[in-house]
């Protein structure tokens, strides 16, 4: 690798595209910390939700902003109603059913986004225009800024949901001990869902910020939702601080193994799976879970 | 006297089953080419390639709880590395066959050690991740693997048999190929499970603590499962490379891991007989989807039911095809003796996809 790389530019948008894999991986890892659940349909459901602005967008003509909050809310409520109609039936006493169901789950919605919106490669509206910004000789376009806004405004309020909220506590605590949880009255079930939903509209976020960069159409998330479990392994998937370094970490090395070598990067998120898998199976940040017998 | 000789049957017929299976089987796979027309018999060899991967896989994940969503990473392997032997080196293919098994045996070793020391969701992206590398590895060594547009114009496949060889020519020769490697494989695979190999891939899938406590060797049995699933991959990859007589990568999807891991469900986890009938249903329903004249978009319709398949086996038959046969068998046994199940049979019902 050559050193003459433009370095300032390469990280600008490493990171914008590192919060957005950031924001799948968050949501991967809400979804695994409230539920014990790995979810395979992270991609897909964030493909159809953004399916949904799109179609708001164009169909409805409605403004950006309430396009957006609409999505995030479709996304929400589709997320706990997956929850609550597929995964509560499901025996989860193994690993491997989740694992299933959620590749079932994603399998369901993409032919479904297939069928209702076809295979061709569209093109998102773009949220913002104008002119990028420039600092020194780094180029900062508007849809960078937005994603590093959106990224930090949802970071603080998650953050304090989980510090401050009622809520967010009783989610903390099912997702340290379920019985104990349950035992001082929290709802698992309620949790479960509200997990699901959160983490879902995460994903849904990501969705319609990388739509404009990429395209629109339903294997949009293939890669992304790859690179976002590589991000919430790497940071360990019991960590949600983990799951944003992580994404953060695997944005700029996308971005610069982009420039180099573009056609591995699928590769290069597998052996970065796998190197942290062998060196620190937990993680980055997250704890290793002993198994009691 | 009418009443002894209808229980003697009773009791008799579960043997007589297998007995007739052992005698049917055989005779069916043989009438087949004479009836079938080309097309159909191109597909029974398909789906008869299919089953030796399910079965594979059905090893690792059906009796050691080794989740892999990278199948069809091991089927690439197989394949590509069968058709680099016998189109660049000239290789015979028997040969290029068997060293492509070992190959992707091998590459199954590697990836079966940091699978080591990572449990279920962890191995499942990690597989996952497996799967679309190789596709991406094989179009970034264009030069030698013919890039994104793939290899083509295999040779004929051939069998060196002492003194004269067999070509297999036509869909008939191909039939009888896969048919017979598909035997062979599916012996061997139920003396691996029956043996003391076997129980301790199940024991590790039931307890992997429990099996460590009992000496069972972690190390040596994960990374067998996983080296011998992917041995079962690659050949079946080295077969379907030559049925084809040319592949390309996009031939290798995640898709086609999910096919892989759809078949093993829906015929029953932990179960050998299970993973071949659901290789052979879900490639003949494949089929028989793109044939349907109302259906103009086929592959989201099939997309959509393997997903429905997946999550309804799972819900309503956690034990699959395997476990309806498997729980028929035993009410009709309970009848014949007119009483409750037998302890053993219990202890079966109770066993199945302990995956932990």
């Amino acid at each position: 690798m050559t050193l003459d790389l433009p370095w300032g530019q390469l990280l600008v948008n490493g990171l914008a595209l590192g919060s957005l894999y950031a924001l799948t991986a968050f949501g991967i890892v809400l979804i695994f910390k409230t539920t014990r659940v790995i979810t395979f349909a992270q991609g897909e459901t964030a493909m159809f939700s953004t399916f949904v602005a799109f179609t708001l967008l164009t169909a409805l003509q409605l403004p950006f902003a309430v396009a957006f909050v609409v999505t995030m809310l479709f996304a929400g409520l589709f997320g706990a109603l997956i929850e609550r109609v597929v995964l509560r039936r499901i025996s989860t006493t193994t690993v491997l059913n989740p694992v299933i169901v959620t590749v079932g789950l994603s399998l369901i919605l993409l032919g479904a986004a297939g069928w209702i919106w076809g295979y061709e490669i569209r093109t998102f509206p773009d949220p913002v225009v104008g002119p990028p910004f420039h600092l020194g000789t780094v180029v900062v376009s508007q849809l960078n800024a937005l994603i590093f806004l959106v990224t930090l405004v949802l970071m603080t309020v998650l953050f304090a949901f989980f510090r401050f909220s009622a809520t967010g506590i009783a989610m903390r605590a099912v997702a340290e001990n379920r019985v104990a949880a349950q035992l001082m009255g929290i709802s698992i079930g309620r949790m479960n869902a509200l997990g699901w939903g959160m983490g879902t509209a995460m994903g849904a976020v990501t969705g319609m910020l990388i739509a404009p960069i990429n395209y629109l159409d339903p294997g949009m998330m293939g890669d992304v939702a790859l690179k976002a479990f590589a991000a919430a392994v790497v940071g360990g998937l019991t960590s949600l601080p983990g799951a944003v370094l992580g994404g953060l970490l695997l944005g700029i090395i996308d971005s610069v193994a982009g420039f180099e070598v573009a056609e591995l990067r699928n590769t290069i998120a597998f052996a970065l799976i796998v190197l942290v898998l062998v060196v620190r199976p937990a993680g980055l940040l997250g704890r290793h879970e002993t198994k009691k017998v | 006297m009418v009443r002894w000789l209808r229980t003697r049957w009773r009791a008799a017929a579960p043997y007589g089953l297998g007995l007739a299976a052992v005698l049917v089987i055989p005779a069916v796979l043989g009438v087949i080419p004479g009836v079938a027309p080309g097309y159909i018999l191109y597909l029974v060899s398909l789906a008869f390639i299919y089953a030796i991967v399910a079965i594979g896989l059905g090893i690792l994940i059906g009796y050691t709880g080794q989740i892999s969503l990278g199948h069809a990473g091991f089927f690439a392997i197989g394949a590509y590395t069968t058709a680099l032997l016998t189109l660049r080196l000239g290789l015979p293919f028997v040969v290029a066959v068997l060293v492509a098994g070992s190959v992707s045996a091998a590459i199954g070793f590697l990836l079966g050690l940091p699978a080591l020391r990572l449990s279920g969701p962890y191995l499942a992206v990690a597989t996952l991740g497996f799967g679309l590398a190789i596709p991406q590895l094989v179009v970034w060594q264009g030069s030698w693997t013919g890039g994104s547009s793939g290899l083509h114009g295999l040779p004929l496949a051939s069998l060196p048999l002492g003194a004269f060889t067999i070509v297999f020519r036509t869909d008939q020769d191909y039939y009888y190929l896969a048919a017979g490697v598909l035997i062979v494989l599916t012996i061997f695979a139920r003396n691996v499970v029956t043996s003391h190999t076997g129980r301790a891939f199940v024991a590790i899938r039931d307890s992997e603590i429990a099996a460590r406590a009992m000496g069972v060797d972690l190390v040596r049995y994960k990374t067998t499962a996983f080296a011998l699933s992917a041995l079962y991959a690659g050949i079946a990859g080295g077969l379907y490379a030559h049925l084809l007589h040319g592949i390309s990568p996009e031939d290798f999807t995640v898709l086609l891991s999910v096919d892989f891991l759809t078949m093993i469900v829906l015929g029953g986890l932990g179960s050998v007989g299970g993973a071949l009938s659901g290789a052979l249903l879900l490639t003949f329903l494949q089929n028989a989807l793109t044939r349907l004249p109302v259906v103009h978009d086929f592959k989201n319709l099939y997309i959509v039911v393997l997903g429905a398949i997946l999550i309804l086996t799972i819900a309503f038959l956690p034990h699959g095809l395997a476990g309806v046969v498997r729980s028929v068998r035993q009410r009709w046994a309970a009848r014949v003796r007119g009483g409750a199940p037998r302890v053993d049979q219990i202890v079966e019902l109770g066993e199945g996809s302990g995956v932990r």
